[in-house]
């Protein structure tokens, strides 16, 4: 139990500063930035209490949000992916979620890319359109959600799987 | 009451959800709002430490650069002594010569810049222990960068042009026609500079200045150049695009510049209105 807490802390630490000193310094292309905080949340213990996910989750895009001036967007967006976290479990990996018994590092490859890539659309859309505030920017909007996401989605699959162990 | 407790037990996890998330709203939307993000901002000692740890180390992969644009400086400073008409007689002082220093500059290092979001920042090493104050104006040897909006005791954070909330007076210099500064969120390296009255003899390659009319910036500060402008819906003024001076996007060292009078120039704007 002590060990899994202390992994988290140290995954939030980590995930935390490589965000704000490395990954909002990218700015590929001008304005296309991978945003691999949200791994924490993705891989969350699925047996704790989600109330603690919440709160973490608010903590974290807070801090993420002190880091970059952006007001409260990351942290509405990582609580709102904190939320639906659960649908998404559900969604993607359908009945290993209802007995309680994924394990992120043993689950097949295809699942995992389904449950992260539909996480982080939502997360991503609901960032951008916070930030840029402004319903006449549609397209804008649209087209910083598609291209970050496709960097987020590659970047946060192959940290995973490079840090899992025993994947066969 | 059971009533109330069971739902509230019931559905817990929503109404935390529903808190938290309009939190982060009320934080998002007062930040969208200028002159009101207090509370989260980078202007402060935990992030102020973190970059400045980073900053620390990654400050000498680009020295020789900074160097050449030190130097480049240098040589325009010494052309403009130079060149300037007026003899200083060492032994004649005049007391009202030196009186009218109307601003202080002060150097500060940038720990923190963006330019991808709209909403940009920049987070400098110098706050209100340096008696920097908000509304003080930032620029470079270039040009103009942005204005201070928010200090901590050793910290403060600048609105940088490449910001949509950004709003700065500036003029065409050959022509002294004035016009608002402004940011579509697009592109770090151009500006818009907008309601330029239709009268206007606007030509691409033209350069366009800080106007003087606010008491944040000097006069003729450097901000771009022209490069194509259209007229506007209404047909009434022009909309320039303005291709900065300022990389934007490599911003090492800034200048910080306070002007001496601007209490004073306030004051009088402000028994002008009532």
């Amino acid at each position: 139990m002590n060990s899994v807490v202390g992994l988290n802390i140290v995954r939030f630490i980590l995930l935390l500063l490589v965000q704000v000193l490395i990954c909002n310094q990218i700015d590929f292309l001008g304005y296309i930035n991978p945003y691999i905080y949200i791994i924490f949340i993705f891989l969350f213990p699925i047996r704790e209490e989600r109330l603690a996910l919440l709160l973490i989750s608010f903590v974290l895009g807070m801090l993420v949000d002190l880091f970059s001036d952006s007001g409260g967007v990351h942290a509405a967006a990582a609580v709102s992916l904190a939320y639906i976290r659960p649908i998404l479990l559900k969604s993607s990996f359908g009945m290993l979620y209802e007995h309680q018994s994924i394990k992120f590092s043993t689950t097949d490859i295809g699942s995992l890319i389904t449950y992260i890539s539909l996480g982080t659309l939502i997360h991503h859309s609901i960032l951008f359109s916070l930030e840029i505030f402004n319903i006449s920017s549609i397209l804008l909007v649209l087209e910083k959600t598609l291209f970050s996401s496709i960097f987020t989605i590659i970047l946060s699959v192959l940290i995973i799987i490079l840090f899992s162990r025993n994947r066969k | 009451m059971q009533q109330i407790f069971n739902f509230v037990i019931r559905n817990k996890t929503f109404l935390l959800f529903l808190l938290l998330f309009s939190i982060a709203l009320a934080l998002t939307i007062q930040s969208h709002s200028y002159h009101r993000s207090k509370f989260i901002n980078s202007a402060n000692f935990l992030t102020g430490g973190v970059y400045g740890t980073m900053n620390s180390v990654d400050q000498y992969f680009d020295l020789k650069t900074k160097n050449d644009i030190l130097a480049e400086e240098n040589q325009r400073l010494r052309e403009q002594l130079l060149n300037t008409n007026t003899s200083v007689d060492s032994t004649f002082i005049d007391s009202s010569t030196y009186a009218t220093e109307k601003y202080r500059v002060t150097v500060a290092d940038v720990y923190k810049n963006s330019y991808s979001s709209t909403n940009n920042y920049l987070t400098l090493n110098k706050g209100a222990n340096d008696s920097i104050k908000r509304d003080f104006g930032v620029i470079t040897s270039n040009g103009i960068i942005g204005i201070i909006d928010n200090t901590s005791k050793n910290y403060s954070r600048a609105l940088s042009i490449l910001n949509v909330k950004s709003k700065i007076n500036a003029k065409i210099k050959s022509t002294n026609h004035i016009g608002s500064l402004t940011w579509n969120g697009k592109s770090p390296v151009y500006v818009q500079l907008e309601d330029v009255s239709q009268f206007a003899p606007v030509k691409v390659g033209d350069t366009i200045q800080t106007g003087g009319e606010s008491s944040i910036f000097p006069k003729g500060i450097g901000i771009g150049t022209i490069t194509s402008f259209e007229s506007d819906i209404s047909g009434d003024t022009y909309t320039i695009q303005v291709q900065l001076f300022n990389d934007m996007t490599n911003i090492g060292t800034v200048y910080i510049l306070e002007n001496v009078d601007r209490t004073e120039i306030n004051l009088l704007e402000k028994s002008n209105n009532e």
